[in-house]
């Protein structure tokens, strides 16, 4: 199996530490040039959720075993057109694929599992590395 | 101790739970609301809780879990949850991962009081 692409082509890389304000300034920052670039309510609610939830999953499973004080990369490119993020930890990856569905009534009741499932609903695209430490996502923009 | 992300009252044997901030999405906030309302769960040995999400206009995956969490724990004292005021578009996330089959979820409070079977 090739590699997934999870590049962003142009993206804007950022470098970003485990510290609630720096990361709700960088979501609100992201969020603030989706909507300058014409995105909507709905769409600005569903990018917020899966960045949120890319980045907790970063931090707190991929970086789970590791010194707090690693980074992870966020790398964006932001048009009219489309929403690009992509999240990359310095963890041991995981296999999206292997994960438990977390709607099936065994599971209904377990309180972690939904953060995947939420970006797939929320995103028009969300691709994984082989590896699983890195998660490009994409919206596009219903003009 | 941190300040109180909630707002507590009683009212006819029942506690309603609403929330100060208007997003409940850091494991940190998240944890902090998890182990107050578990403290209000402990005070009653039959804990009747109604959350209000009026207030609120994102949640995450982890607040999802916090809310299950709680439910588990009303559960097996054989208390009641229900949940009210879902915005919306918060509404569709419940319905997403089918968390509106797990909770009792009501339009209004009044309606969710109503609903308290004893």
């Amino acid at each position: 199996m090739s590699e997934p692409n999870t590049q962003i082509e142009g993206g804007t890389p950022v470098e970003l530490a485990h510290n609630r304000e720096a990361i709700a300034a960088l979501i609100d920052d992201l969020l603030n040039q989706a909507e300058e670039s014409g995105f909507g309510s709905s769409a600005v609610f569903a990018i917020r959720l899966a960045i949120e939830e890319a980045i907790t999953n970063a931090f707190e499973h991929g970086h789970e075993h590791l010194d707090d004080s690693l980074t992870i990369q966020v790398e964006h490119r932001i048009t009219p057109s489309v929403f690009e993020i992509a999240v990359e930890d310095q963890g041991p990856g995981f296999a999206p694929e292997d994960l438990p569905d977390p709607t099936l009534l065994e599971n209904l009741s377990k309180p972690s599992g939904r953060g995947v499932m939420l970006m797939k609903a929320y995103m028009s695209e969300v691709e994984f590395n082989t590896k699983g430490n890195r998660v490009r996502m994409r919206y596009y923009n219903p003009a | 101790m941190s300040e109180s992300r909630l707002r507590v009252s009683d009212n006819d044997g029942v506690t309603l739970i609403e929330f100060v901030d208007r997003n409940i999405l850091d494991e940190a906030n998240i944890q902090a609301i998890n182990e107050e309302i578990t403290g209000e769960i402990e005070k009653s040995a039959t804990p009747k809780l109604l959350i209000s999400f009026s207030n609120v206009d994102h949640l995450s995956s982890a607040a999802l879990g916090a809310l299950i969490t709680i439910n588990n724990k009303i559960k097996e004292k054989s208390g009641e949850l229900h949940l009210a005021n879902i915005d919306p578009q918060i509404y569709e996330v419940f319905m997403i991962t089918r968390l509106n089959k797990l909770f009792n979820i009501h339009d209004t409070t009044d309606e969710a009081r109503a609903a308290f079977a004893g």
